[in-house]
This record gives C-alpha cells, structure tokens and sequence, in this order.
C-alpha cells in the first residue's frame, strides 16, 4: 500500500507493507535515524517522536496509521541552524551520555514544553517517564528541561 | 598518609580539567550518532537467529528446506554449516567453549539454533517459524545449589571427562585457619544466605553485527558496538583463522555497554561466517528479548557467609560462594581469577583475618557472569560485606556507621595490605563517612525515624561504605585471554600545535572524546576543542583492552598523560634549541617552555609544534616532528571508594518501597570533568535502584525465562528515581599520573546494599524479626518479608 507522510515539513511516499512500523519508515525512507528503536514494547521511548504535535512511540504505530499525517523527528528540531532550547539544554546540563535515548526523551520534552512552558520537576519527570535512559539516573535531563524553559521564558520576555 | 586537598573552581572554558560541556553532544543532540543500525552498505543481507525454546533438549533433526523457500531467504546456516568452517564451536573469555549454533543439543532457553540470510529484516524473521527443529526435552537444571545433586542432569556432555555440572573448582582467597581462630575468639557472630540474583546490564541499544567480507582481498570489515574492539579482532583471528592485519572493527557510537558488551557472541560469529559465505555484507540486529534472554546477565551469586566481632570492631570473614555460571563459563574476569576480585569482600576494615571460597556450576540458563557496571564481582563482593556488617551491627545492638567508623582502616595504615592479597593504595574513609553523615543530617534522620515508627510508619536509613578496585590491570597479573590489561596512547601534535589522541578503549557514552582531550589539555596546554580524540576503529588506534571495570581513566587515562609529557618532554629540548639555552635552563607552564629567571623568553606549543616540523634547526640528532606513543602498564589498581546513604519509606499496606533521599560521597581521587563524574554517579545509582528494587532475571523450573522483555524486566524510570544529593572527598591515587581513580561503577556497586540495607531498617520499624531480605525488594517480595515469608528469588 502506498501511503504518504509529512516528515519534518517534507512529504515521503512509498509503498509499504501493511505491518510495517513508522520508525521502520522514518528511519528507511528519508533515511532519518535519528529516531532509534530499542524494546518492541512500548517501553523504551528511544522511538518517541511527534504525531501531528503530540508526542508518541513511533514502534507502537503503523506507517499506513499515520498516512496522511505530520511527523517531526528529532532532525526537526534545530531550524534554520539554530538549536532548539531543548537541544541546548540537553548539552549545557550535560544530560545524556551514550546518546540512544536523547532523541526520544528530547521529543518528549519538546512535547511538554509546548503544552506546559513551565513545568514542575514532578511534571517534567511525568512527562519523560515514557522513556528509559540506562546513563544519566534523569536528575540532568530533567534539569536540561527546566533549563530550557527558563530559556524559552527569557527570550520571550526580552521579546 | 593521603591527603585530602581541595579543587579549584572550575572555569567555564577549562584548558585542562574542569567542568567541560562535551565534544560529542554535537552530533547526538542532533540525532546524528552512528549507532550500528544507523549503517547502511550497498548490497547488504539482513540475519535473524532461530532461538530454542526449552532450556535443555535434544537436537534430532534440523530441516531448513520450507524456510529456504521463501522468496528473499538467501540461505540457512546450522551447526552442521559451521562444522564444514571449523566455527560451530568457539571459546569463551573464561577459556571454556561455547557453541555457535546448537547441533548436538540446547543447553539454555534462547540458545542459538539457526542464523537466516535475506534480502531484510522482516523476511529473516519470516522464515525462523518454518525452519522445523525436532527437539526431545530433557530434565532441566535452574537453581545452583541443586546443580551439583547427584541427580542433577549432565548439561556438559560436549566436554570429555566432564562428569557433574561444576564449571570451575573451589577457588580460595585468605587463610582459613586464621579465620577459624578469629571466629573462635569472637565475641559475636553472624551468619546470612545472601543472595545476589541475575540482572541484566541492558543497554538502549542491543547487540548486533555487520560483518563485510569481501572476497577479493580478504578484508574483513566488521562494524560492531563493543567494549574491547582490539581483543575481539585478536579473537576473530584465532577463532575463523583470518590473518588479523585484514581485520577491521569499527564501533563507531554505542548506545550503552555496561559490561554486556564485552563478550563475544555466537551472533557475531555468525554474521562474520555468513558474509564470508555469501559475499556480500550482512547485518544483524538483536531484538529486545534476544538480547535479554541470551546475552551476557550479571551476577547469579548464592553467597553464604560469616562476620564475627570482638571488643566492639569487625575482626573476621569468612564466605563460601556457588556461582552460577549458566550453560557455559563466559564470565568476565583476568585469567587469573576466576571468582574476578570478588576476594576484595574484606572490605574497607581492618580485619584479623577472613577466608574466601567460590565454585562455580553449569546451569540450563544464558551464559554471563559480566561485570554489569562492576570491576570483576566487586559488585557482589562489596554488597555481602556491606549487608554482613549492618546484620553484624544489629546483632551488637550498635549504630551501623558506629560500627563501620570503629572497624575503619585508617589513613596512616595505607597502603594497606588486606587479609586476601589486596594492596589499597590510600584514603581516609572516615572522613568520607563524615561527610555523607553531615550532608544526610544523620542524626536528625534517626530522630524522624523514631517518630515515624511512634506512628506505625516504616522508614528506613541504609548505610554502605565501599572500598573498589578498578583499572586492572599489572600486565604480570593480569590478562584476559592471554592479553595483558594494558592500554596504548597515540599522539600526534600537528605542525599548527593541533593534536590528535588516539586511545584503544572505546566510550559507550562515558565521554571519552571530552576527558581524554582534557588530560592532553591539562599537560600540553592545548585547548580540548583543539584535540581530537579517536577510539573504537582498530584500523586508528593502539592495541588495548578496552573499556569496563572502570580501567578508562587509571589505565588509557594514564598512558594519555604520560604520552602527553612525552611530547613536553621532546618540546623542551626543541625549545632549548629555539631558545639558544640548556633545557635544564627551562620551566614549563601549561602550554609553554619559558626560561627561568626570564619569563618573557619562551616558546608556546603551537611555535615548537611548528619548529619540530619545520626546516628550522633541531637538537642534534633528533628526529622531526611532534609525536609520541606509550603502552601503559598501571603498577597497581586504583581504589576508589565512598559513603553512601540511603532513606526509604515502605508503604505498610502496598509494601511499595520508595527511596526518599539517596546521598553519595565518593572518592575517585582527582576528577578531571566534574560534570561527567557526577553524570557517571547519577547513572550508577539509577542503576542501583534498579537492581535493589526492580530488575531480576528469573527462571520457572522449566528454565523459562520470565523476564524476556523491558515489560517484565523493569528498569527505573524518572519516576522511581529521586534527586540524588552528591558529595565529595579528594584522596588523590598516588601512583596514577594524574592522581585519578576510576568511578563509573562506583555508584553501582555502592548502592543497593544501601538500598537494602535501608529497606531492612524500614521493615523491622514494624517487624523487627526480619533479619535480610534478599533484591530485588519489589512489593511482592517485601510484603512476603513482612509475613515472615521471605525467599530467595529463583
């Protein structure tokens, strides 16, 4: 079947099989691998990106269920070569180690940012609790997210 | 006598040690890592592995022909392939044998039974089902301490003279007759099974291989994400027979390691063997369950031990351990210890004397025995003494910190020689203790403590002090498979006074590309951004063993400073020469030669660099350029260590457990990026809690794995996970160049015995009959603990 998906603002079509997952497709077709897999369960989030904004587990959709739709990986996140305030925050507080996981949990974060632009610690940890990072215990990753709201509030104040 | 000495502040941009924001954020923020599924070669075929699905049967019959017929299946590879190559078996890192395929018959549930080729992926797992395998079940072994029943089934049988299910004999540490006497003299006695269960290291990425044969030169390329790429090309060698000049591994980025990625597995043997076959590249990725059920676990230790007291202190030890090694005996250690340094359970006390026994046996379960975020059994070894000792203090009716602070070795005694044949280097460990009390508010807690239990609540405080052994190792102690621990460093200083490190262990996210470019810095005066660090492709860097038992910075760590004074060493006489003086006449500050006495008169790095590869003069009879190699042979381990607190609130209805506080004090001498080192702490400890509460790898009697996927092999979230609080003491390591001591396992190993030992405070608020209870303290285990029910996991 043929189907059509949005990725990143640029339409990819192909021909796929019925069972065939997103992150199969996101990762074969525009070749993005950024969006990692790592559990066949649900479990792992390495797989999280966003699903017309809202933030899902591309190993737990099928390619032909989000046909028609608007995705963004994590190689959507920095525009015009500026960094997202996540991605930066990610570095400044020193939030991920091997890297497997930072793309998922990094779309997670973007998600709750955009819903709740200043969140708790319990929140940010709600939010990211879809996803399993093996390295950094998540004391940085949620204090790379606090940082990236801080970010975001200033520049929208000096604006 | 160490000396504690405080760190300046770190700049924002250190030119040297400090707290640097990492080079290879770059690329993964930006979902540009390589990891292995990130490679795609022109042409390449896709295996998948046939797995058994009993833990012990015959193999009567293999038929491949209905799985062959699927359209895109290029070929199926049995035992009986392999046997043609010389390859169905192989050896182990322990020097045992382990088979690549099952031919004769499967000896653990997820064994390797066949390997598919085919056009991708979806087809290779097409066609496992309709290859037919004719399996007769026979009796099954899981638990250890059966294994060696004289009617327990022969799992073994492949070996010849092997006649029970004992993989290595009793091996001994210390002095038993000394032992006996401390025992006899003592004041107070205790006695504990402990158990430390099967977890998994479980990396974000699993395993996997792309080997690329080509048949017109010979080349082998392989791309595999390991922690020892240069000891798996040695093995490659001698395992298939190919010259290893030809032989490439590139590792590129890892998403994760933790020890499972030491070994190597059947998969990758096939992978190589069925690109050769075919001629073209072939890849293969595990699943999440493979990698669960068949790779290399951790742990697996029923230890049954003693601690005794006399006049108030700790005076002797003594534990006799089975091991359970699983269907073969590929547990990780140097050769020379077969129970890995787990004879370092004498801990950080000055014992009398204690005694150490450890067999090991075969049971119908995955092979392993790595050192999950541990040097070589540490990890077990540290979690009975820490356990013993609080189970000794309860007997005593004393405080557990009391206890430890007056069975302490002191400063004045290092380096200190322990009663099994450790030498520790240096510490002060009461200090530490001081320090994790002060942050806790120790007393305090105990005060909230007894309040709560006025109340009928269930609050615990845990208390584990660590002594570790890490960066092995002496080359005349030891090696794995016959290769000396040691560790090579390349430099190269361009002629622009811009450099390149190449190092031979290899980062699976421990930062190696920041740190190592900081040691270079902090010798060379170089800024890190100007020095670039290349591991993982042996085609680039020198021969070493690698990255696990935090040996990164004690042993690469080293060769990387010493291979940078070379270069400094070579720069001063290049500068005396710029200069027109004797090199005697010069003093270095970081990034310059200058004269003494004149300061102004001096050249910088980047002006010797340019020298050394210029037409300029040189000093007579010295070669030109800038460059410098080392082979590091470390003179001893180094012995990092800490404090480590724990406060936990049990929920007396649920039995939920959850930890409220988590405070560590650690000791890894000299920190050369702060910022990583915490990092590696925080992971360390999540990691902790993890196997403290939730992770374990469990088997029913008929060797079925119950924890094959992350839905029942649970691991911590953000959620169960607190703010952990962080301290600090510095006892540099006197014999490392840098005075820096390893610490990614630290946290690890500190952590669950005082997760557990927070919990069995908790518990006897309300029942105080509970006397141990063994990991991992899910609810369901801490509720049959709180009936007087509690057992072992099996």
């Amino acid at each position: 079947m043929q189907v059509t998906i949005t990725i990143n603002g640029e339409e990819v079509t192909r021909d796929v099989e019925p069972r065939m997952l997103l992150v199969h497709f996101i990762r074969e077709t525009p070749g993005l691998t950024g969006t990692h897999w790592g559990c066949d369960t649900s479990n792992c989030g390495a797989c999280i990106v966003r699903l017309d904004g809202q933030a899902v587990k591309s190993c737990t959709v099928l390619a032909a269920m989000a046909d028609g739709h608007e995705v963004t990986t994590v190689e959507g996140l920095e525009r015009d070569g500026r960094l997202d305030p996540v991605q930066e925050g990610f570095h400044e507080k020193h939030a991920l180690h091997c890297g497997f996981c930072t793309p998922g949990m990094m779309m997670a974060s973007r998600a709750l940012l955009d819903e709740n632009p200043d969140p708790t610690d319990e929140e940010i940890r709600t939010a990211i609790s879809g996803g399993i990072c093996r390295c950094t215990g998540y004391q940085n990753i949620v204090a790379a997210v606090r940082w990236a709201a801080e970010r975001e509030a200033e520049v929208k104040q000096e604006a | 006598m160490a000396t504690t000495v405080e760190q300046p502040a770190s700049p924002e941009r250190p030119i040297g040690f400090g707290r640097l924001r990492r080079k290879e954020d770059a690329r993964f923020i930006r979902g540009q890592g390589t990891y292995l599924d990130d490679i795609r070669l022109p042409g390449m075929l896709h295996g998948a592995i046939l797995r058994s699905p009993f833990a012990h049967a015959k193999i009567n019959s293999i038929d491949t022909s209905k799985a062959l017929e699927l359209d895109g299946v290029a070929a199926v590879v049995t035992a009986k392939d392999l046997e043609t190559l010389g390859l169905a078996w192989m050896p182990t890192i322990s020097y045992d044998t382990q088979a690549v395929l099952a031919g004769d018959k499967v000896r653990f549930q997820g064994q390797e039974v066949a390997f598919v080729i085919a056009t991708d992926e979806y087809v290779a797992r097409d066609a496992l089902p309709l290859i037919e395998v004719d399996y007769e079940p026979l009796p099954v072994v899981v638990d250890a301490r059966k294994a060696l029943d004289p009617d327990a089934p022969l799992i073994r049988d492949d070996k010849p003279g092997q006649v029970d299910n004992l993989a290595t004999p009793t091996w001994e540490a210390g002095d038993e007759e000394a032992a006996d006497r401390a025992f006899a003299e003592a004041d107070v006695v205790v006695t504990r099974d402990i158990m430390y269960p099967r977890c998994h290291p479980a990396p974000m990425e699993t395993c996997g291989m792309i080997a690329d044969f080509d048949p017109k030169t010979g080349q082998l390329d392989i791309y595999n994400g390991n922690q020892a790429p240069h000891v798996h090309r040695t093995v490659y060698a001698h395992v298939a027979g190919l010259p290893e000049h030809m032989i490439r591994i590139m590792c590129n980025d890892i998403g994760g390691g933790f020890g499972n990625k030491v070994p190597v597995y059947p998969g990758y043997v096939c992978t190589i063997a069925a690109s050769i076959v075919a001629g073209a590249p072939v890849k293969w990725i595990e699943d999440r369950s493979e990698h669960l059920t068949s790779t290399g676990f951790a742990r697996d230790y029923n230890m049954h031990a003693s601690i005794c007291a006399k006049d108030g202190r700790i005076t002797g030890l003594e534990v006799d351990v089975i091991a359970d090694h699983g269907a073969w005996d590929s547990t990780a250690q140097p050769t020379k210890f077969p129970a890995g340094f787990f004879h370092i359970c004498s801990g950080s006390y000055t014992l009398d004397a204690s005694h150490v026994k450890v067999k090991a046996v075969y049971t119908n379960k995955a092979a392993g025995g790595v050192a999950y975020r541990c040097s070589f059994r540490i990890t077990e070894a540290v979690y009975m003494v820490e356990r013993m000792v609080d189970a000794l203090a309860t007997e005593m009716g004393v405080d557990p910190i009391e206890l430890r602070m007056r069975s302490f070795i002191a400063p004045e005694q290092f380096p200190y020689e322990t009663t099994t044949g450790w030498t520790y280097d240096s510490g002060n460990y009461a200090e530490t203790m001081k320090v994790a009390m002060e942050i806790a508010d120790y007393e305090e807690l105990r005060r909230e403590q007894a309040a709560k239990k006025e109340r009928g609540e269930l609050m615990g405080i845990g208390v584990a002090f660590f002594t570790e052994g890490v960066g092995a190792g002496p080359r005349k102690h030891m090696d794995i498979l016959g290769m000396s621990m040691n560790d090579g460093a390349d430099l190269r200083v361009h002629p622009s006074g811009k450099a390149v490190v190449s190092i031979s262990c290899q980062t699976q996210g421990q930062g190696h590309e920041t740190t190592f470019a900081q040691i270079v810095a902090e010798e060379l005066g170089i800024p890190p951004e100007d020095i670039e660090v290349r591991h993982g492709d042996t085609d680039k860097s020198p021969y070493g063993l690698g990255t696990y038992g935090s040996r990164s910075t004690p042993v690469s760590g080293a060769a990387v400073s010493l291979v940078s004074r070379k270069v400094r060493d070579k720069a001063r006489l290049i500068a005396a020469t710029m200069l027109e003086t004797r090199p005697e006449d010069l003093a270095w500050e970081k990034g310059r030669w200058f004269v003494k006495g004149d300061p102004e008169q001096g050249a910088t790095i980047e002006d010797i660099a340019l020298r050394a590869y210029s037409g300029e003069e040189l000093p007579a009879g010295m070669e030109g350029g800038l460059d410098a190699q080392i082979v590091y042979d470390p003179p001893n381990l180094t012995y990092p260590y800490g404090a480590y607190i724990c406060v936990v609130d049990i929920d007396p209805e649920t039995a939920q457990v959850k930890v409220r506080r988590f405070i560590a004090v650690d000791d890894c001498g000299v920190r050369i990026n702060p910022m990583i080192v915490d990092g590696q702490i925080h992971g360390g400890l999540a990691e902790g809690i993890g196997i403290a509460l939730m992770e374990l790898i469990s088997f029913d009697s008929e060797g079925n794995c119950l924890n094959s996927s992350f839905m029942d092999y649970l691991i911590p979230t953000a959620m169960e996970c607190p703010e952990f609080e962080l301290g600090m003491t510095v006892t540099p390591c006197p014999h490392h160049p840098l005075g820096a001591k390893g610490v990614g396992e630290s946290p690890n190993v500190g952590s669950p015995p005082a997760i557990v030992n927070a919990v069995i405070d908790a518990l006897r608020q309300g029942y105080p009959e509970v006397d141990h209870i063994d990991m991992p303290c899910t609810p369901d285990r801490v509720w049959a603990a709180m009936q007087g029910r509690a057992e072992p996991p099996q």
